[in-house]
């Protein structure tokens, strides 16, 4: 299968520590890799760093056959997306949140206007769609975020613990759903997680960190 | 206590005459603060939005600095731009003591420190995340900076109208560098100190209710907009 994401050599050290040492990470297009380990073992990190929002101090992250430097870093972010474990929401309706990154890519409006109402239509919430962020449910703020990544129909899907603020009843419904987006769009994703079951459910493959070490 | 109701009296008859002389004073506070404000954030919006999400050595002692400048005492911002513009002075050959151009560097001196300290204060207290986020998303570094003035519009209106308001209510340099001539330099809080010297309570009285109701317009300008629907 085709390599979308290699990690060669990384090492990231954060407040003069080494909080990442990878020698060796392949994600192949199509593959859902879930990222595991304890509190501080370096996942978040490690998501920023192939997000190219983090640079790293030793090593090299190639995206889809290209050396990503901060010369291209915004053409390579803009064909990812990122969830973070609190939805980070705009202050302003649903609809508009859900339009942000395509309005980022200056996408033509009608093409903004389909994917919103599709995307928003997929994971549920097409009745919040003029709702303002701040009277929405936790669950309902995070279908927004996923919305939000999934209208960017990106090339690599990063998601950092993104059920994790969540009942277990909401977060098994979103699972399933998550579940059905990415096998329906063979996207490739990345996805931290501190749940073995999340992992079973959701992933091809599981990559386990300690220490900013890969473990076995 | 008469003469109070008796000023008063007057005063809205001196308005209601639509008093040219007044009517001038008025616009001139207007303009000259108007353009003081506009021009201060212009400078003061980038500034704040550099010291709150730059990363750069001496980031810290800055922005201490433009916090200690919202206290700037207006006296000293007149004598410092007197000296400067005085005819001798090493900007004296602009020739511009005594002219509204002289008030409006004052008064951009004045209100820098306060919009660019506000303008700080409103985009540290977004979370740090959300720019993360906003990356994520795809965002350049410009559209990040535009999503979070947007995000942050509350504060950042407040900052406006707290520059607005240190600049208009100011008298001691505009008194300094305009020297409050009749018709030239002369601004509603310099007119305000001149009449209530010569015991003039009408006008001074009449002064003061326009310098009120144009605070008060403009705020409530501002602050329509502010409590607006976002437009994004
Ligand atoms: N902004 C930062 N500055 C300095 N050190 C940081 C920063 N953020 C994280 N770290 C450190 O980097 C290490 C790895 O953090 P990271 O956030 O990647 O862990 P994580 O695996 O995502 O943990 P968690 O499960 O708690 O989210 C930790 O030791 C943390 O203290
Ligand atoms: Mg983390």
């Amino acid at each position: 299968m085709k390599r979308l994401v290699d990690v060669r050599g990384l090492e990231v050290v954060r407040a003069g520590r080494t909080v990442l040492s990878l020698p060796r990470l392949t994600i192949a297009q199509g593959e859902v890799l879930a990222l595991m380990g304890p509190n501080g073992a370096g996942k978040s990190t490690l998501l920023l760093a192939i997000a190219g929002l983090l640079p790293p101090t030793r090593g090299e992250i190639w995206f889809a056959g290209e050396r990503l430097t901060r010369r291209n870093a915004l053409a390579l972010r803009r064909r990812m997306a990122l969830v973070l474990q609190e939805p980070q929401l705009l202050s302003t309706t649903v609809w508009n949140n859900v339009a942000l990154g395509l309005r980022f890519r200056r996408l033509p409006r009608p093409e903004i206007r389909q994917r919103t109402e599709t995307w928003l239509e997929r994971l549920g919430i097409a009745h919040l769609a003029q709702r303002r962020a701040g009277q929405l449910s936790g669950g309902e703020a995070q279908r927004v975020s996923l919305a939000r990544a999934f209208a960017l129909e990106p090339d690599l899907l990063l998601l950092d613990e993104p059920f994790s603020a969540l009942d277990t009843e909401t977060r098994a419904d979103l699972i399933a759903d998550l579940r059905h987006l990415l096998a329906a769009s063979g996207a490739t994703a990345l996805l931290v997680t501190h749940y073995e079951e999340e992992a079973r459910q959701l992933a091809t493959r599981t990559l386990r960190l300690v220490d900013g070490k890969p473990a076995d | 206590m008469a003469f109070v109701w008796r000023g008063l009296l007057q005063a809205i008859e001196l308005l209601w005459q639509g008093d040219a002389e007044v009517l001038g004073i008025t616009l001139l506070s207007l303009k000259v603060s108007g353009l003081a404000t506009s021009l201060s954030l212009l400078i003061g919006l980038p500034l704040g939005t550099l010291l709150a999400l730059g990363r750069f050595r001496g980031r810290s002692f800055l922005l201490s600095l433009a916090n200690t400048g919202m206290a700037l005492p207006p006296v000293v911002v007149g004598l410092g731009v007197s000296i400067l513009l005085w005819r001798s002075g090493p900007l004296g050959s602009l020739r511009l003591i005594y002219t509204p151009a002289a008030i409006v560097i004052a008064q951009v001196i004045i209100a820098v420190p306060v919009v660019t300290s506000l303008t700080a204060a409103a985009l540290q207290q977004l979370d740090p995340r959300l720019r993360l986020q906003l990356l994520g998303l795809g965002a350049s570094q410009i559209q990040v900076v535009f999503t979070l003035w947007l995000e942050a519009r509350l504060p950042l209106l407040a900052a406006l109208m707290a520059g607005f308001g240190s600049v208009i209510s100011e008298v001691g340099a505009s008194m300094m560098v305009g020297g409050n001539i009749r018709g030239q330099t002369r601004v509603l809080t310099t007119a305000i100190v001149l009449e209530t010297g010569k015991g003039q309570f009408d006008r001074a009285i009449a002064l003061s209710i326009l310098l009120l109701t144009l605070t008060f317009l403009v705020n409530l300008g501002l602050t329509l907009i502010q409590q607006r629907r976002p437009p994004l």
